[in-house]
């Protein structure tokens, strides 16, 4: 087979898969677990085959238009290059791991298979869009991405919490998506195709017209689906849905779509230094901001997430910088140990019963019931916090590095400004990180308190997966000596200056927590809490479900808990009042966008009820009025009926006889 | 159309000697009778004595007997004395009889439509009327020369062209025989266990049938 | 003869056939207005025959024809129709037009009402 046609099948087969899953699921349930796992990883193994071929060389382009489509040609186009190549073997393999360990989370749970048929949809949308050579192609799978994504958050749907965010999920990354389609449009406008290579063509002649338009109007989708700041709102609520599915959907792909969206149309971006300001302030505030914010969540899933999007904000600013390799270094290696990180909170969940930190705190050995997901975790806590010579030293140090290398204006295309705004607030971000890093690790494994509960054995396709993932946690870093030439880039080794300072800042910053974290747990016994899941025989999916939403009642907020045994309070002090609720900026938006639109609705459902359907109501009423004037006129009497026939005809024949004679 | 044309042309030559103001004898015959007839019809949907209704409505069929005879057509006017006065309006007396009309004048002969009927009919008079005369007023039959509704003449025309219909229509005349004796039959099956019913029915068809 | 005196006799004896058809009571004296309005058609046809054999000698005497048709027709006609009136006047007592009313509107609203009756009797 051919590189063309191993690609086109890598997100066919999960396409299929899904198609049969859905087709098959109630009638044939012993086909959907290998119906949910085998395409995927054969799909996987399609693309660790593609990516063997293209080996970083020339890129592979293939295109077919199917029909006339306008001005503008759509075309099912391929454009593989050392990004794609790469990104879709992590997709396999985030894909394949979620399968796997969804098997044994859900394993209980009735709607698994339609769950499964829709990880799979999601798992060949996901792999159309890093394929895709055609930005309408690349939209539709986008978009699919996007109706999945709310269809698995909402997957516990008894509970209020992931309805409302599934339904915030969607609407946000919608009100992204609509002006990144406007920006496709304006791209394809001034390129004439929407084939990506065509549009950097364009843009390496200087042919577009107004980058600063489209490339602001791109970020606007990509701030909605990469969960950046100020659409960054609905990743933690997110949260609601099941743990595999916010390893898959809300840390290693669909978040990383928008990162990989901007890294393969960087020359556009670069075509507008405003464009690369906004886009570093936008990292900056992002990265920054979330990693204050997860300094201060109780919910274990909660400060992943939170994680999670100041993560994706290094990836912004190394796209800021004009680095897309070190961005896409620190998205493989981010979704890798990201992943590894909520697959592992979802067995500590199962296992303590509960999501809250602050319940955690106060259980003791729980690491003693789940040593796979602790050593794992470890692992993967210590590459998220950079620490060397883990997976997320090499990929973060790139990003700083690149950073420096822009403040220096070396680099020729990002302005120095940029450059200056990623590295300082990078590196403060590399001591929040350490530091929420080391709280989450030290609330969930090192509690003092009542024994934790014993929920027996986790499945073993579980942990086999986190061991899985912790090999590319641990090693990925050294994939630095290779990845230039597949990225076609600058080198991705890191820097002295960079190094010393990123992983001083790291240390510091662990260790501080550390401190204040002995001061503080000696409170914990004197404050108890803690809320556990009513059956904790039942499968992860279920205790979860439960936990999150036992976790309004029991702490009165779905974030936060009122614990003074967190370090991360003494550590915020005054600030972690706003951290908690991630700087109000949930409130801010509903004073500016829920309100009006709840008063807007509320306008049109009284103009609905009181005047349309006056109308309506009138409408019944005027032939009801008439219909009784009618049935007055029924009284079975012939001799009426005969003589308003009568007149009729007599009437009738007058007129036509007028008509007739021209009168 | 030239048969058409023909008459058209001879009826304005006609129109053209003789005039509503200079009528013939038999014009005058004809209005007087014609005046009669309908004086009697009238009455026949006035009156409050039913059974005088059927009285007047003979005076109406004796009248338009004789206007069919001043229109030269004899067998109808035979016809029409046979049939109508001879049968029909015994039938109908005898539909009198059996359903217990009064004798004498009855109040309420007319019903509450009374005033709907008289507006329908005096608006449909008008408007027949008005159609009628401007269609015809110049329009001329020519009575003179052998009778056109001889019996010879109606005998052949009906023996000739007609036979199919007369025939269809003994075939008609049958099946409303029939229907008569069905629907006074099961009137009857259905009147006998009360002995009060029954003596009205028997009579009622044998008349019938007697008066056909 | 002037065409109009017949045409015109015989609309006014049409219209006050229809009189009574719309304002008689009784059934048997309907069907006598009935009667009337036949016989105003009876003699336009006639009318019209004789002008039409004289004028555009026409030997077909369709007027004719059709009259006695018609008076065939209203003989059974009458026997029909005077069965019919018997009937209903065994049936109900009276032969009045305007009491016949099982067409009237809200008549089926009781019929049901009507049924349980006799069936519980």
């Amino acid at each position: 087979m051919t590189t063309t046609t191993l690609a086109v099948l890598v997100p066919l087969l999960p396409f299929l898969g899904a198609t049969a899953g859905l087709l098959l699921g109630r009638t044939a349930p012993g086909f959907v677990r290998p119906l949910a796992v085998l395409p995927t990883l054969t799909s996987l193994v399609l693309a660790v085959l593609v990516a063997a071929r293209q080996g970083g060389g020339r890129a592979v382009d293939a295109a077919t238009e199917l029909t006339p489509t306008g001005s503008v040609p759509i075309e099912l186009a391929l454009h593989i290059d050392g990004f794609a190549a790469l990104v879709a073997v992590l997709v396999g393999v985030v894909a394949s791991c979620v399968q796997i360990y969804s098997t044994g989370y859900l394993r209980d749970d009735p709607r698994y298979p339609s769950y499964a048929a829709l990880v799979s949809l999601f798992t060949s949308a996901m792999l159309l869009v890093v394929y895709s050579g055609d930005l309408i192609v690349l939209l539709v799978g986008w978009e699919v991405m996007g109706i999945c994504s709310y269809f698995l958050v909402g997957h516990y749907w008894e509970t209020p919490e992931a309805r409302a965010a599934s339904l915030k999920a969607f609407l946000v990354t919608k009100l992204g998506d609509v002006p990144f389609l406007i920006g496709l449009f304006a791209l394809a406008a001034d390129a004439g195709s929407f084939r990506i290579t065509t549009v950097l063509g364009t843009v390496a002649s200087g042919g577009l017209h107004h980058p600063t338009l489209i490339a602001l109007l791109l970020l606007a989708g990509v701030a909605g689906k990469s969960a950046q700041f100020p659409l960054h709102t609905w990743l933690p609520d997110a949260m609601a849905g099941p743990t595999p599915v916010s390893a898959l959907i809300h840390a290693a792909t669909m978040v990383a779509a928008g990162v990989y969206f901007v890294a393969r149309l960087l020359p556009v971006f670069e075509a507008s230094s405003a464009a690369m300001v906004v886009l570093a302030v936008m990292a900056a505030v992002t990265m920054a901001g979330s990693a204050l914010t997860a300094l201060a969540q109780d919910d274990i899933k909660r400060v992943l997430a939170y994680s999670t999007i100041s993560q994706l904000g290094y990836m912004t600013g190394a796209l800021a910088v004009g680095d897309r390799g070190a961005a896409v270094f620190h998205l493989l290696s981010h979704g890798a140990f990201k992943a590894l990180l909520f697959l592992a909170a979802g067995v500590i969940i199962h296992a303590a019963g509960t999501n809250s930190l602050a319940a955690m705190s106060r259980m003791k050995d729980l690491r003693a019931r789940v040593p796979d997901a602790y050593w794992t975790m470890t692992v993967a806590l210590l590459a998220l916090a950079a620490i060397p010579p883990f997976a997320g030293f090499f990929s973060k140090e790139s990003v700083l590095a690149a950073a420096e290398h822009a403040t220096t204006g070396h680099a020729e295309r990002a302005p120095g400004a940029a450059g200056w705004i990623v590295l300082v607030v990078g590196l403060v971000t590399a001591l929040l990180t350490a530091a929420y890093a080391t709280r989450l690790w030290l609330l969930a494994f090192r509690g003092h308190g009542a024994e934790a509960p014993d929920h027996g054995r986790q499945p073993l396709v579980m942990n086999a997966v986190l061991w899985a993932l912790a090999v590319p946690s641990l090693t990925f870093g050294l994939a630095y000596r290779v990845l230039p030439d597949w990225f076609g880039g600058s080198g991705l080794t890191p820097t002295l200056t960079t190094s010393v300072l990123g992983t001083g800042l790291a240390l510091v910053g662990g260790l501080v927590t550390y401190g204040v974290w002995q001061r503080t747990t000696a409170l914990a016994a004197r404050a108890p809490l803690g809320a556990l899941a009513a059956h904790p025989e039942a499968d992860a999916g279920l205790v979860e479900a439960e936990a999150i939403a036992s976790h309004t009642p029991a702490y009165g907020d779905v974030a936060n808990a009122p614990d003074p045994a967190d370090p991360g309070r003494v550590l915020l002090g005054p600030l972690h009042r706003h951290a908690a609720v991630g700087f109000h900026l949930d409130a801010v938006y509903d004073a500016l966008f829920v309100r009006p639109v709840r008063a807007g609705a509320r306008l049109v459902r009284f103009l609905d009820r009181e005047v349309v359907e006056t109308y309506v109501r009138a409408a019944g009423a005027l032939p009801r009025l008439l219909g009784a004037a009618v049935r007055r006129a029924q009284t079975g009497n012939v001799q009426t009926y005969v003589s308003a026939l009568l007149a009729g005809t007599v009437v009738l024949a007058v007129a036509a006889l007028l008509v007739a004679t021209g009168a | 159309m030239t048969p058409a044309s023909a008459a058209l042309t001879t009826a304005t030559a006609a129109a053209g000697t003789h005039g509503f103001l200079s009528p013939t004898g038999v014009e005058i015959a004809f209005l007087l009778v014609g005046i009669a007839t309908f004086g009697a019809a009238l009455v026949t949907v006035t009156t409050k004595q039913l059974v005088h209704a059927a009285l007047w409505l003979v005076a109406t069929l004796g009248g338009l007997a004789v206007e069919y005879l001043l229109l030269t057509a004899e067998f109808i006017a035979w016809v029409q004395v046979l049939i109508y006065v001879g049968s029909v309006v015994v039938l109908l007396l005898f539909g009198l009889m059996l359903t217990k009309a009064p004798i004498g004048p009855s109040p309420d002969a007319d019903s509450g439509n009374r005033w709907a009927a008289l507006t329908v009919a005096v608006a449909a008079a008008g408007a027949l009327v008005w159609v009628v005369v401007d269609a015809f007023r110049t329009t001329w039959i020519d009575l003179s020369g052998p009778a056109s509704g001889s019996t010879k003449v109606t005998g052949a025309s009906l023996f000739r062209y007609w036979v199919l219909p007369f025939e269809a229509l003994s075939v008609l005349l049958l099946t409303a025989l029939v229907g008569a004796i069905v629907l006074s039959r099961k009137a009857k099956a259905d009147t006998t266990p009360t002995p009060a019913g029954t003596p009205t029915v028997p009579g009622s068809r044998r008349e019938k049938e007697g008066a056909r | 003869m002037h065409l109009a005196y017949p045409a015109v006799l015989s609309a006014l004896l049409f219209c006050t056939g229809l009189y009574g058809v719309l304002a008689r009571r009784n059934a048997v004296l309907v069907l006598m207005s009935v009667e009337l309005m036949l016989n105003a058609v009876n003699l336009n046809l006639v009318a019209f025959d004789v002008w039409l054999s004289r004028t555009a000698r026409e030997t077909l005497h369709s007027g004719q024809a059709l009259t006695l048709f018609t008076i065939a027709i209203a003989a059974a006609e009458i026997g029909i129709g005077l069965a019919i009136v018997l009937a209903v006047h065994r049936n109900r007592g009276t032969a009045d037009i305007d009491r016949l009313r099982d067409t009237a509107e809200g008549h089926e609203s009781d019929a049901p009402a009507a049924e349980k009756a006799e069936a519980t009797a």
